[in-house]
């Protein structure tokens, strides 16, 4: 993939995240931001389907955008054709892992 | 660090004499067989008007011939003379010793740069990534022919460009740029900012084979905006600007 398409996936997911994030830390004020944090009213949030669909998408975005930043970071530090390309697929591989394991965790307590 | 008294008496050339005089402290360092860099101190007179790079050649003159620097034209035109100056990047045919505001005056070799000995750096690398973005006019026909001598540009096209057309090649922005520090594989601002020149000349049609040179996991997308290399240009070239706009020709804000 291109260089340039991977930065503008880069740049579009950092600025859909601030917006759902925002949502997401704005939902902490719709009560006592305490009270919000405690476990049956998290859960519930989940329970919720457009929230937890919503947490979904934050997942998603946050798991790309942070690991497109990581192989950056990652190939700035050190060269090598090897060595990028292992970088790439292992960040890639890292985040379908982290996106699957946050998915089945939404879904499992979605369905309770 | 290792006072060096007169080596040699030469009375072909005149000392510089004055009351005032600073201590110039010079990097020496040979990578075949150093394997730190050691100062040497010096105490050489100057006028107000005397460059860093004259205070050096007055080392050479009257205290330690092997001094390597490399030099040229003496008027920031050439570009061969940059190095580290009280740890800035600038041309030492640029820099009056007056304007530095200190007693003590450091001279190293250029950042980012393999050391050939002392002062001097290698620029083949520079070069390289310089020739790699394609530097001069792309076109498939040429001026050559009939009714095309000329390719006109009005006073707004070439202000797109010029400043850009400025750059002498002399490394300072590559030196100070903190990318180049840790990645040796990137492109540098001193190429993107020829990419840029070349990109934004209207008589230039080698757009996309140029954007797609710089488009690679260590091209323009590895600057990081620090802007040092606009900071240090002796010519007034604003590299940091020409990268962000070339980015703005791949993400399609520009055409």
């Amino acid at each position: 993939m291109r260089e340039s398409i991977i930065m503008k996936i880069h740049y579009g997911t950092a600025l859909a995240s601030i917006g759902l994030v925002a949502v997401h830390i704005l939902m902490r004020l719709t009560q006592d931001y305490a009270e919000s944090l405690e476990y049956a009213n998290v859960i519930r949030n989940y329970y919720f389907l457009p929230y937890a669909g919503m947490l979904e998408i934050i997942l998603i975005l946050l798991s790309i955008h942070g690991f497109i930043g990581l192989r950056v970071i990652l190939l700035e530090l050190k060269q090598g054709r090897i060595y990028e390309k292992v970088i790439s697929y292992s960040c890639f591989i890292a985040m379908i892992g982290l996106i699957t394991y946050g998915t089945r965790t939404i879904i499992m307590v979605n369905m309770g | 660090m290792t006072q060096i008294p007169g080596l040699a008496e030469e009375h072909t050339s005149t000392p510089l004499s004055s009351s005032q005089s600073i201590t110039l402290r010079i990097a020496k360092y040979n990578p075949v067989h150093d394997t730190e860099k050691k100062f040497m101190e010096f105490n050489i007179p100057y006028e107000k008007w005397t460059t860093v790079l004259e205070a050096i050649l007055e080392v050479k003159k009257h205290f330690d011939h092997s001094v390597a620097v490399r030099f040229s034209c003496r008027q920031a035109s050439c570009g061969s003379c940059g190095m580290l100056i009280n740890g800035k990047p600038r041309l030492a045919c640029f820099t009056k010793i007056s304007e530095l505001n200190s007693n003590i005056i450091t001279v190293e070799p250029m950042n980012n740069f393999p050391i050939i000995r002392d002062l001097a750096v290698k620029f083949e690398r520079l070069f390289d990534t310089h020739h790699k973005v394609k530097p001069y006019i792309i076109r498939d026909d040429t001026e050559i022919t009939t009714n095309t001598k000329e390719f006109l540009q009005s006073p707004e096209e070439v202000e797109q460009y010029i400043q850009f057309s400025n750059c002498i090649k002399c490394g300072l922005c590559n030196s100070a740029c903190p990318t180049m520090a840790t990645d040796s594989s990137f492109v540098g601002p001193q190429a993107l900012a020829q990419a840029y020149r070349y990109v934004a000349d209207s008589r230039d049609k080698g757009k996309d084979v140029r954007l797609k040179i710089i488009d690679e996991s260590h091209g323009i997308w590895r600057c990081h905006f620090a802007g040092s290399c606009s900071q240090v240009c002796p010519k007034g070239v604003d590299p940091a600007m020409g990268i962000q706009l070339l980015r703005g020709y791949m993400l399609g804000f520009r055409s």
